[in-house]
């Protein structure tokens, strides 16, 4: 700056600032003035909107349907049985009836719900190795999967890390009574319900002919009950680590009380518009301890909008402000009629004087 | 010891072998400048070294540091090094730069080449600067730079002389003369660097440019002094000297230039030192907040007791934590989390905002001087906003209010007063010229010299490339100056200086006088038949030309002075031809004994000064003496005869142009006015005065000791020998208080003693005169000395200029001795005249709240008659005048003063409920109301001394607090610092001082802010400033608008600063309480630590550097908008505090809302996390944006940069790699998100939500009770007419009106108090009004205040009238009503207000009355 100035002065023998509007800081300047009448349209525009964003956005949510079963209390047996870790082995089924008293139209998802489980625990979110995931064959030893990276014998565990070691393994199934007596297998999807790029990138079996020697040489979690290339047998491409319950789980929810995805509704045969009304019981393979941690596990069916689920949250939110906003406004209106008679009685003395 | 004390230099060409010398050299500085502070090596680490010395350095570090402790860590490692690594690495890019900058100027100055005498060809060869040693000869040619600081040797000037310029080092544009070494000047061969032999003996490198001592021993064993007129400094230019050679004494970073260059200063601002304590705060919350989540931890795990849930992962060993380490854990991982509160990038975004500002002050036109070519200079670059904070200011009289421009008025000769009308009528019209159409003169100046110049130009121009360069570090000033230089010639020389009518009756005298003189010498009549009055004539003129140091040079022969000697060498015999033939000086030696010379005798007696003195000794000198002037009387005599002739062909040196150049204004004021009176210096050689005279001639007078000025004496003086009468003259010349005490007592028995007595009683009361029409006042005195009285002082006076020890101190007592029993001739005044727009800069300065102070060395009547001239004293105001003798006295004076302050409320509240009115006289007691801003405080310099005893402070500052101007006068440079300290530390003032010469310094650098005017005083003053104006005027400008600007600008960034960093951690706190306490954040770590750097920074910049809250003309133009910055208004502790709050709140709603929208939902963490993210940033800077005053292009498109910068980043970054940034696996999620409505909708209402209130705050607050501020910028909003007529209206006319216009009369009186009633009942009912109007609200108050105060001095008018014009002046009741909020916020700040119902009657006549009060002060 320095010497830019004083090469100025060689050039020509005034040493005068430049009159330019920046140096004089004279720019052209837009100079807001945040007085009533300036605002008070604002105020009401905004206002306005939000409250015709918020009753949409009720309204949307409100479509929503959903039915949700706390089995954590309906199986109490199993949750007993699962306190202790010593009968890790026991197998203990459960189920859950409910009626739908109307046909539920659209996209029916199945969610499992926890209560109380801290996956965004600091050292739980870190817990994990996304190279690995990644199928690639790296040392675990020293990533963030500590304590859960190796077994004392140095076989390391595939996947490593105490998100991983933790995952949901509950299996649950849906059975529609047709009838009275006759129930059928309510058709599911597994897959396709992570994220795409999760699926297709973040997550990658290592390479090998077949997925058992790929995951050879490791070990599966110590609270898994089969190994990682065993979590579903009947898809190749749901095994492994792209297995969708797995990625979904990978992905640790923001809340200690929080959703995934399980399945999806297969839109086929009779299920075609969604789940028609009747009676259907969740048959629930209880594997997942929760009542240790005071936690509670649910089971969902809900559908969705272009607006997210069934919370009405944004919808009030909107409404609230909006009407907030316009009542500010007028609040504002007031004083701002009661400042213009004034001004006016102002202005007419003005030019008097 | 000694050795340790001095440098003995010997000259290099003697040592045998150069590289075993080299060695011995090691300590002496070679002179390769070396500015630079790293070299490539230690950068690194010294760098690295002074950054840490910030302890916010060192605390980021450590956190940084903490994060590789794996049991905390937070972030990952690497990446939590990175924000502490970038702003290290700005800060080293910065200090990179500037060394680099540095070392290429050091560079280009190391490579100027001089000529350096080298010992294998003989010859003066070409060398860089940089290969220049100590000891070296260095020869130099004209307008060459000085390389070092060198001993003349030797000069092609025949007197040995050799002229510099030293604008570079001090800014003084005058040339001083140099002189050679004695000894060396007597050599008659050339000087011969080989066979130089002796060895200097000097000081060690010290700073003191106006000192050097030392000796040269010879190799004959001699000694010989030498003193500061033998050193070249480096840095200066050689001017008018074809070639000169000398050796290098100190060299390089040992030279005198460069131990006085010390760079910019630090300071810490006002406003940091107060951010200082809010940082603090900001620990403790982050403390506090550490220890609420630690402690929650603890509980969370330890409510699992046993039962380890999955989700609680064990240590790397596989056992789990217990709660409380874990709590201990978790409290350090929260330290690092948390650690933005603690805005790392706080320092350097303050930093990098207040280079700016410095730019855009630099920038400013308005503070320009197009006179001097020179801008205003930042020297402190980190007190900007203290601009905006001043309360005191104290400044300097001359050259700070005052032009500093001298020019002669009038003066008294022999008790007889010469008005100089004709010059008072000229100088009236170079004022209304000026004012009319300034370039005009200038411009006429510079065509007629044109001509003369571009010689002078083109010779230049080779060596001005050289030395602009070399300029740039120096100081840019210098050039300036050079350019005024080329322009002008001198720096005193305006014409305005220069034309100086004579007043024809003292015109008429001199020639008479003169006549007489020629007749007498014609007639070989004895010259005291002159009558006493034309002989005191005479001597007044010679007086004034030759008691100086002027230094004569014609433009004509820029690089040759004018050598007068050479023109008398003509055939015709001249006196000075005899005196040369019988006295033979240097040029001429060799020929003849020294002893008749009377250098050579001083120079004897300096041999014998050395050794022992003896009786004999002084006898032989008494004797020398004798036989010399017997010499001289017998030439003179026939010198008589020939001067005729010389007259006769001779041209008249007037017909040449002379240029005078002076080192003080004062003296070339008197040279030219001598030289109106044909009385004109021609010629000044270090040992002749020239004087060329009507009828005369050229009359040389042999310049026998010249007793510099000094400020303790307060005067100079001359030793001469009069060519006419052959006597020994003193002429003394000095302020009038000390020549008056040194005049010869006149016995009043005698008539001609009567009528000295006479004369010095008129000569007084002229001066007091002068002094109270503001003129500067100097007496001339004359002492003639026989023959005896000289060598008796001579031999002393010897004694003291060859000690070396405490020399000055000698000297100072030389001259005391042979400064006494003064005739006194006359005295001048010389107007110092106001500089443009000082009391108007002052009037407004004034309005806004400052107080001014000025602190002059200047004796009490100029002093109080300048303040009255510029408006700091009014007429109507009354003076305190404190005038002591001793500390007792001070001290009762000040009591009684204060008593009489008191008495006076006092009186006023009794009158208000008795409602009748006191009208008294007196002095002591005059029984009236008064606001303090009535009263004027003058106190002289002794009485200071008294006044800042320990005991005492406290009294005068609570009596100068309440007067609204204060004035001390003959106070040393030392007392104004004190006064400076005293305000500064008593009162907690913020203070500003401003000066522009020597005197200042000490001022300048104890203030906060020190100001400094880059007047022709030179330049220590702006050494020492923390920023340097061209005018006084200019200050104006730079407080109340760019330290307005400057002020609430940082103020609000870094408000702004504390809440953003508040608001985005609470963000992470309240996600504590959902994460079991345990450290996690939903922030992906990336935009945790980049969101200050990146995102949030640029805007937050732009507003700190950009942001306008009112235009400049508004600033000026409501000079009240200043009180905002005093007051702190724009950021006051509790301000931290609400922005804490507002943060608190709008996290709360930028979290809540996701949380609640997102709850029970399948969002993940960091899909949850980059919606609070993008929600924090679009809160954040739309916050800016409402607190935006001013949007230019920068705001918007920084906006928009940083809005569109994070979407990119995180676009980018979210779709780079998928596991690449471990522990976070962020893949995907912007892309995903963008592609749901949810995001946006949440995006859209949570910035609104959160920032509803504010806006609402904002608006309510402009609307209903605006601040000052806020109106001022609404009467921006005005068209341009319609708001100078509101401000002409309300403001300008009344706060400015003249009490005598617009008289308030006793009749009025009763309507106030009412009035006040109505304000308090009225002035709740919170109304808006019209901007201008209400703003002036508060002038109208203020001013009426005042000039109610004033009013009693008016006489009566008619009371009908007056409540009439009241009526239409002030409509109060849609004022009051109107102004509300603001007015009844001043009216209770002011408890005065209420009470000035009653105002009395003073004596009418300020001096008067101050008179009054002085004489009442003595007589205690």
């Amino acid at each position: 700056m320095k010497n830019k100035n004083s090469q100025k002065a060689e050039e020509r023998p005034s040493r005068c600032p430049d009159n330019s509007a920046f140096k004089q800081q004279r720019l052209p300047a837009w100079k807001p003035k945040l007085t009533a009448p300036t605002v008070l349209s604002s105020f009401f525009v905004i206002g306005l909107f939000c409250l015709l964003v918020g009753i949409c956005l009720i309204l949307s949510a409100r479509s929503v349907k959903e039915i949700q079963i706390n089995y954590s209390d309906t199986c109490r047996d199993c949750s007993k049985l699962r306190e202790d870790s010593s009968n890790w082995d026991k197998e203990c089924n459960c189920s859950a009836h409910f009626t739908l008293q109307e046909n539920v139209t659209g996209d029916v998802f199945l969610y499992y719900r926890l209560e109380n489980f801290y996956q965004n625990h600091r050292r739980y979110v870190l817990s994990r190795s996304d190279a690995q995931l990644l199928g690639q064959d790296v040392n675990i030893q020293n990533s963030y999967c500590a304590p859960f990276s190796t077994y004392s014998n140095g076989t390391p565990m595939a996947p490593c890390g105490a998100i991983a070691n933790s995952m949901f393994n509950d299996t649950i199934h849906l059975s529609y009574y047709i009838n009275s007596s006759t129930a059928i297998q309510v058709p599911l999807l597994k897959s396709g319900n992570s994220w795409w790029s999760d699926k297709n990138v973040k997550f990658r079996n290592p390479s090998s002919y077949n997925l058992s020697s790929a995951f050879a040489g490791t070990a599966r979690p110590p609270y898994w009950q089969k190994p990682v290339y065993l979590l579903d047998e009947e898809d190749e491409r749901n095994n492994g680590y792209i297995n969708d319950d797995f990625v979904i789980w990978m992905r640790v929810s923001a809340f200690p009380t929080f959703r995934n995805v399980y399945r999806r509704l297969s839109p086929t045969k009779q299920f075609a518009d969604g789940l028609p009304a009747g009676n259907y019981t969740f048959h629930i393979a209880y594997n997942f301890p929760v009542t240790k941690f005071k936690g509670k596990k649910q089971v969902l069916l809900s559908t969705i909008t272009w607006s997210g689920g069934s919370n009405l949250f944004l919808g009030i939110a909107y409404t609230v402000s909006g009407a907030v906003t316009v009542l500010a406004g007028f609040i504002i209106t007031a004083i701002h009629l009661k400042f213009r008679t004034k001004k006016t009685y102002f202005q007419r003395q003005n030019p008097s004087r | 010891k000694r050795e340790s004390e001095t440098r003995t230099v010997r000259s290099n060409l003697l040592l045998p072998e150069p590289e075993v010398e080299k060695p011995r050299r090691g300590p002496l500085a070679s002179n390769r400048l070396k500015t630079t502070k790293y070299t490539a090596l230690s950068f690194l680490p010294k760098n690295l070294f002074e950054q840490f010395h910030r302890l916010a350095n060192v605390y980021f570090v450590f956190i940084a540091l903490l994060n590789f402790v794996p049991a905390v860590n937070a972030f990952q490692p690497e990446l939590a090094l990175a924000p502490v690594l970038f702003i290290l690495a700005v800060t080293a890019i910065k200090d990179l730069w500037e060394d680099y900058s540095r070392y290429r100027s050091d560079n280009e100055i190391n490579h100027m080449e001089c000529l350096v005498y080298c010992r294998n060809e003989k010859k003066y060869v070409n060398r860089f600067w940089k290969e220049v040693e100590v000891g070296d000869f260095v020869q130099l040619r004209c307008n060459e730079i000085i390389p070092a600081d060198i001993l003349l040797l030797s000069s092609s000037d025949p007197d040995g002389l050799c002229h510099i310029e030293t604008a570079n080092l001090d800014g003084e544009t005058n040339l001083k003369q140099r002189q050679v070494v004695r000894r060396f000047l007597e050599l008659d061969s050339e000087f011969d660097p080989l066979k130089f032999t002796s060895v200097i003996e000097c000081e060690k490198p010290n700073n003191d440019l106006s000192r050097f001592r030392g000796y040269i021993v010879h190799k004959s064993g001699k000694k010989d002094g030498l003193y500061k007129e033998n050193l070249l400094l480096r840095g200066c230019t050689v001017r008018n000297t074809e070639e000169v050679t000398g050796i290098v004494i100190y060299a390089g970073h040992e030279t005198k230039a460069l131990l006085n260059n010390n760079g910019p200063r630090y300071k810490r601002s006002k406003l940091e030192r107060q951010m200082n304590i809010d940082v603090l705060w900001c620990v403790l919350i982050l403390i506090a907040m550490c220890l609420f989540s630690a402690i929650g931890h603890g509980l969370w795990v330890w409510q699992y007791n046993e039962k380890k849930p999955v989700f609680d992962v064990p240590g790397f060993d596989g056992n789990y934590l217990s709660p409380v380490l874990a709590a201990v854990y978790l409290f350090l991982t929260m330290i690092i989390v948390f650690q933005v509160l603690i805005p790392i990038s706080l320092y350097v975004s303050i930093e990098i905002v207040k280079v700016c500002q410095v730019f855009f002050i630099h920038q400013d036109k308005d503070l320009y001087d197009e006179e001097t070519d020179s801008q205003l200079q930042c020297r402190a670059l980190n007190i900007t906003e203290d601009l905006g904070q001043i309360q005191y200011i104290f400044s300097d009289k001359t050259g700070t209010l005052t032009e500093n421009k001298m020019v002669f008025r009038r003066c008294t000769v022999s008790g007889v007063e010469y008005s100089h009308d004709a010059n008072a009528r000229r100088l009236a019209m170079y004022q209304e010229a000026d004012s009319e159409e300034e370039e005009t003169p200038a411009k006429g100046g510079i065509v007629s010299q044109r001509d003369s110049i571009s010689s002078h130009q083109s010779m230049k121009v080779v060596h001005r490339s050289l030395s602009t360069k070399s300029h740039r570090r120096t100081g840019s000033r210098a050039e300036a100056k050079r350019a005024s230089i080329l322009s002008k010639h001198t720096a005193f020389s305006s014409p305005m200086e220069k034309d100086i009518t004579p007043d024809s009756n003292l015109l008429e005298k001199v020639n008479e006088c003169a006549r007489s003189l020629e007749f007498m010498r014609s007639h070989e009549q004895s010259l005291s038949q002159l009558t006493p009055e034309l002989s005191d004539i005479f001597d007044f003129f010679i007086g004034l030309t030759i008691c100086n140091t002027v230094v004569v040079t014609s433009p004509d022969q820029p690089r040759q002075k004018v050598r007068v000697r050479f023109e008398l060498k003509s055939p015709v015999k001249t006196i000075e031809d005899f005196i040369r033939r019988f006295t033979p000086s240097r040029l001429t030696s060799g020929s003849n004994s020294s002893s008749s010379s009377s250098l050579s005798t001083s120079k004897s007696m300096h041999r014998l000064g050395s050794n022992s003195l003896s009786t004999t000794s002084t006898e032989s000198t008494l004797l020398k003496l004798e036989e010399k002037f017997a010499h001289s009387a017998q030439m003179n005599n026939n010198g008589y005869s020939s001067q005729q002739g010389r007259k006769a062909i001779g041209i008249r040196p007037e017909e040449r142009e002379l240029r005078y150049e002076a080192e003080s204004p004062d003296e070339a004021a008197l040279v030219y006015a001598a030289r109106a009176y044909n009385c004109a210096l021609v010629g000044r050689l270090s040992d002749q005065v020239s004087v060329e005279l009507p009828h005369l001639g050229t009359l040389t007078f042999e310049l026998l000791h010249t007793l510099g000025f000094d400020s303790i004496r307060k005067r100079m003086s001359v030793v001469v020998r009069h060519p006419l009468t052959d006597e020994i003259n003193v002429y003394t010349k000095g302020a009038d208080s000390v020549i008056m005490d040194l005049l010869l007592p006149c016995s009043s028995d005698d008539p001609r003693g009567k009528h000295q007595k006479k004369i010095q009683s008129k000569t007084q009361n002229y001066l007091n005169l002068y002094a109270i029409d503001g003129l500067r006042t100097l007496c001339i005195a004359k002492r003639v000395l026989s023959k005896e009285e000289y060598a008796c002082w001579l031999k002393s006076h010897l004694e003291a200029e060859s000690s070396i020890e405490n020399r000055e101190e000698l000297l100072f007592q030389s001259a005391l001795r042979i400064e006494t029993n003064l005739h006194l001739l006359g005295a001048t005044g010389i107007e110092d005249r106001l500089q443009d727009g000082v009391p108007e800069t002052i009037a407004n300065l004034r309005k806004a709240g400052l107080q001014i102070w000025v602190l002059t060395g200047d004796k009490q009547e100029t002093a109080i008659n300048i303040a009255y001239a510029c408006k700091l004293l009014d007429h109507d105001e009354e003076i305190i005048t404190l005038n002591a003798e001793s500390l007792e006295t001070s001290a009762a004076l000040l009591d009684q003063c204060l008593q009489y302050i008191e008495t006076k409320f006092s009186n006023s509240t009794i009158d208000k409920s008795v409602g009748t009115m006191t009208v008294g006289f007196g002095p002591l007691s005059p029984p009236s109301s008064s606001l303090h801003s009535t009263l004027g405080l003058v106190i002289d310099g002794k009485t200071l001394a008294y006044a800042l005893d320990k005991t005492l402070e406290d009294k005068f500052l609570s009596l100068a607090r309440r007067c609204r101007s204060v004035l001390c006068c003959r106070s040393t440079p030392l007392q104004k610092s004190m006064v400076v300290k005293l305000v500064r530390n008593k009162l907690k003032a913020m203070t500003l001082a401003i000066g522009d010469g020597a005197n200042d310094v000490s001022m300048i650098q104890v203030a906060d802010v020190g100001v400094g005017i880059s007047g022709p005083e030179g330049m220590q003053a702006v050494m020492a400033s923390d920023f340097a104006i061209p005018q006084f005027q200019h200050l104006e400008k730079l407080l109340l608008v760019h330290g307005h600007w400057c002020y609430s600008r940082l103020a609000n960034m870094v408000l702004y600063f504390f809440y953003k960093n508040a608001m985005f951690v609470a963000l992470l706190l309240w996600y504590q309480f959902y994460c079991g306490f345990s450290g996690s954040s939903m922030i992906d770590q990336w935009y945790l630590i980049f969101f200050n750097l990146l995102f949030s920074s640029l805007p937050q910049m732009i507003t700190g550097v950009l942001d306008k809250d009112i235009p400049a003309d508004v600033l000026i133009a409501v000079p009240q908008l200043y009180r905002s910055g005093q007051k702190m208004e724009e950021y006051q502790p509790h301000m931290f505090w609400m922005n804490m709050i507002d943060a608190l709140y709008q996290s709360l709603v930028c979290f809540f809302i996701p949380y609640f929208t997102y709850y029970d939902s399948d969002v993940d963490i960091f899909s949850w996390g980059t919606p609070i993210t993008t929600i924090a940033l679009f809160t954040i800077i739309l916050h800016l944006a409402i607190e935006t005053k001013t949007w230019t292009l920068f705001h918007w498109s920084s906006c928009i940069f940083s809005i569109l910068l994070f979407f990119i980043v995180a676009l980018v970054y979210n779709v780079s790699c998928p596991i690449c940034y471990p522990p976070s696996n962020p893949y995907w999620t912007m892309e995903k998100l963008m592609g749901e409505p949810m995001f946006y909708l949440t995006c859209l209402i949570s910035p609104v939500t959160a920032l509803l209130p504010r806006f609402l705050y904002r608006t309510l607050q402009g609307t209903v009770f605006p601040t000052q501020l806020q109106l001022g910028r609404q009467l921006t909003r005005l068209p341009p007419e319609t708001r100078s007529q509101n401000l002409d209206r309300n403001c300008s006319k009344v706060c400015n009106q003249n009490p005598t216009s617009q008289p308030f009369q006793h009749g009025n009186e009763p309507a106030f108090p009412t009035n006040t009633r109505a304000e308090h009942t009225t002035g709740l009912s919170v109304m808006a009004s019209p901007p201008g109007a209400l703003l002036c609200g508060e002038n109208k108050h203020s001013s009426v205040a005042n000039s109610e105060v004033q009013s009693p001095r008016i006489p009566h008018n008619t009371s009908e009238m007056e409540s009439i014009s009241v009526g239409e002046m002030f409509p109060w009741n849609s004022t009051i009503d109107q102004s509300g909020f603001s007015l009844l916020n001043w009216i209770t700040s002011t408890p005065l207000f209420i009470r000035f119902g009653r105002v009395l009657q003073l004596s009418p006549s300020p001096l008067q009355n101050e008179l009054a009060f002085g004489r009442s002060g003595h007589s205690f």
